[in-house]
């Protein structure tokens, strides 16, 4: 008995021995690195409204794709070749020859899709609640910053394969770079580095896609979260819980967000794996429009494809650029169909943020909006012709007239009174 | 604090965005309706006629230079003595990757274009086309092959398979549509029989294809049986970390 009892006791001082050591170390670190300072404002002591529903999950899967994109993007560096003469080659010899090749890339294809599946549905909850509005206008043009972003890594990557709708997908849309008024011509130019998309292109835009644009990403999405923990989360109904703070200086309705939405988003990340692994392990082409058929053809400068359309998440915009006989003017309208959003935080001129307290005039615009963007990225899949192209055109007319008249149909908006306190029953 | 609450809720939302609108758009021209090939690469004994049949028909022409001897071998459970008698007839070692021959210039200058690589092909056409592609060949004194191909107009390949299928006629039949006179084609009609009957045909063409689809992607069985390991382990740990979310979240009012 007493041997035990002194096992015990041993034990005891021992683990307190160790922890004592382990508290020391981070005093030690504490002094030089604001380790337990940060851990505190951006975990530990982050409140965040506590009726978040399942929208809200999303920025933190896409911080889980950016993961993804990055690790499967470094190991296909080890074994990519970026020549036009070895490239495709190289792709085959990943999914071939090299151990768990077929998995890192599939992984990273089916990555570079689920990224934007994500973000457009992390985008659309922003403008469900009003994510923009004040005082969150410069985390929403961050925000926009990583999209655009992201559609270049997501365009330069698709060259690299070096398929035919590599190719031709990357010849038509550095061509719109021609339409820049004045200095056109050159510009395409200085962008492919040669007359036409060649070897020195790919080696250009290798170089962009694993080192200009993830940096870039990278940095952005640490200002996006730095602006965000600043400001402080928004919530579905649109309340800022810093207004309603306990004694102890904590919002009412805030929680910290570890753990409990660190567990939480931990859910939301296996029901996404689940998901990511049903395309990556049973339909990696997904019928054509995560891997694109004509790209399992290398590429061939002499042989333009009949129907060139680019990857799904781009369409939407290469609807509206069809939609115009001008190039010129259809480059012009695809840029602004981008840039808009931009504006959003001062297009819209209604005080109350959240969806669920705001007028008709205003659920019914998002609605257009959202029936519109998707239904013209159905329409940019499609050959130009009738009667897509009505279609199409009036489609951008209604995407558009979601922003132009904005500031008139926010304005006169008749609203709900919003609560005080968040809703929130279990 | 009395504030009704009557929520949009997410579902809803959803669903708006959802909305499919019947495009009233007719389908894009085809032409030919394609055949399903129906293959199936979990069946070994027909990728191994179609390795044969791949071997002794098509790569006097055609190479698959992504595909390595010894991985079909593996996959295809074909021994090396097996493998080096039937299916390397050109000598070589079994490491190497499945390539011809026949120069690319020599081959544009016989048939006007190069013969394309194989390794890929069922990937950017898809099955159901090569399928219909290699039953559709029909007599055409016009083509310097005597030959043309329903699926691919003016195609530079002859029919290569000619003699196990024997030659056959296309049948067409004018349609007028809006004052325009269109020949469509009926039925094929077979003028010197071949050494086998249609059905072995079909079965050689699907055994073929098959071997195609799997050259395509040789990983794509393991890929699938490791995916179902993937998704369980997936569901334990969701349930797991489902169970910690309730738990830890039970305070929350």
């Amino acid at each position: 008995m007493n041997a035990r009892r002194d096992a015990i006791t041993d034990e005891t001082t021992l683990m307190s021995k160790t922890a004592d050591k382990l508290s020391e170390l981070v005093d030690w670190i504490d002094v030089r690195f604001p380790m337990t300072k940060m851990l505190k404002e951006h975990a530990t002591e982050y409140y965040a409204a506590k009726n978040f529903n399942v929208l809200y999950v999303f920025g933190a899967l896409a911080m889980v794709v950016l993961v993804i994109q990055l690790v499967t993007g470094i190991f296909l560096t080890m074994s990519y070749k970026p020549d036009a003469e070895k490239a495709f080659a190289s792709v085959e010899y990943i999914m071939r020859d090299v151990e768990w090749g077929w998995l890192i890339r599939y992984m990273h294809s089916t990555g570079a899709s689920f990224f934007f599946i994500v973000v457009y549905i992390h985008m659309f909850r922003g403008m469900m609640y009003g994510s923009y509005k004040n005082p969150r206008e410069l985390l929403w043009i961050i925000g926009m910053l990583i999209y655009v972003c992201l559609m270049a890594e997501g365009f330069l990557g698709y060259l690299l394969p070096w398929g035919q709708m590599s190719y031709w997908g990357a010849q038509v849309i550095v061509s719109l770079f021609g339409a820049v008024p004045g200095i056109g011509e050159g510009l395409v130019e200085w962008i492919r580095g040669d007359y036409f998309i060649s070897d020195i292109t790919l080696n250009r835009f290798f170089a962009l896609h694993v080192a200009a644009v993830p940096l870039a990403l990278i940095m952005l999405v640490v200002m996006h979260i730095l602006a965000l923990h600043e400001t402080g989360s928004l919530n579905p109904d649109g309340i800022e819980i810093k207004e309603h703070k306990g004694p102890d200086g904590i919002p009412l309705d805030g929680i910290a967000f570890h753990p409990y939405y660190t567990v939480k988003d931990l859910v939301a990340m296996i029901v996404f794996f689940a998901a990511f692994s049903g395309v990556v392990f049973f339909a990696p082409e997904m019928g054509g429009y995560f891997l694109e058929h004509a790209n399992f053809e290398p590429a061939n400068p002499l042989k333009t494809p009949e129907h060139i359309a680019p990857v799904w998440y781009y369409t939407p915009f290469y609807a509206i650029l069809r939609a115009v006989p001008s190039k010129g003017f259809g480059a012009f309208l695809m840029a602004m169909a981008l840039i808009l959003l931009f504006f959003l935080p001062w297009l819209d001129r209604c005080k109350v943020k959240s969806i669920r307290y705001r007028g008709w005039t205003f659920k019914l615009a998002l609605t257009v909006f959202a029936v519109s963007f998707v239904c013209l990225g159905y329409l940019g899949m499609q050959p130009a012709v009738e009667p897509y192209v009505t279609i199409t055109r009036i489609f951008t007319i209604l995407y558009f007239s979601f922003f132009l008249f904005m500031p008139i149909y926010t304005r006169f908006e008749k609203t709900r009174p919003v609560p005080e306190r968040v809703t929130y029953d279990q | 604090m009395a504030v009704s609450r009557r929520r949009p809720g997410v579902a809803s939302w959803a669903l708006a965005m959802l909305v499919v609108l019947p495009f009233a758009v007719p389908a894009a021209n085809t032409g030919v309706p394609l055949q399903a090939a129906n293959t199936d690469v979990s069946n070994i004994n027909s990728l191994q006629r179609g390795a044969r049949n791949f071997v002794n028909y098509c790569m006097g022409c055609h190479s698959a230079k992504y595909v390595r001897y010894n991985q079909l071998a593996r996959d295809l459970q074909i021994s090396e003595h097996q493998l080096i008698s039937n299916l390397m007839f050109a000598g070589g070692k079994t490491y190497e990757h499945m390539e011809i021959a026949m120069l690319e210039a020599d081959a544009t200058r016989w048939f006007g274009a190069p013969a394309p690589d194989l390794s890929l092909i069922a990937r950017s056409r898809g099955a159901d086309y090569l399928y219909t592609f290699l039953k559709s060949f029909y007599i055409d004194e016009s083509r310097p092959t005597g030959v043309n191909n329903l699926v691919l107009e003016g195609a530079a390949m002859p029919h290569i398979l000619w003699q196990l299928q024997g030659m056959q006629r296309a049948v067409f039949v004018e349609e007028e549509h809006d004052g325009t006179t269109y020949a469509v084609f009926e039925k094929f009609e077979m003028v010197t029989p071949g050494t086998m009957s249609a059905e072995e045909y079909d079965h050689f063409v699907g055994d073929l294809v098959n071997f195609l689809e799997y050259i395509g992607e040789p990983i794509q069985l393991k890929r699938r049986q490791l995916g179902i390991w993937v998704l369980i382990f997936l569901l334990v740990f969701g349930l797991l970390a489902w169970a910690l979310k309730q738990e830890i979240w039970k305070d929350i009012k």
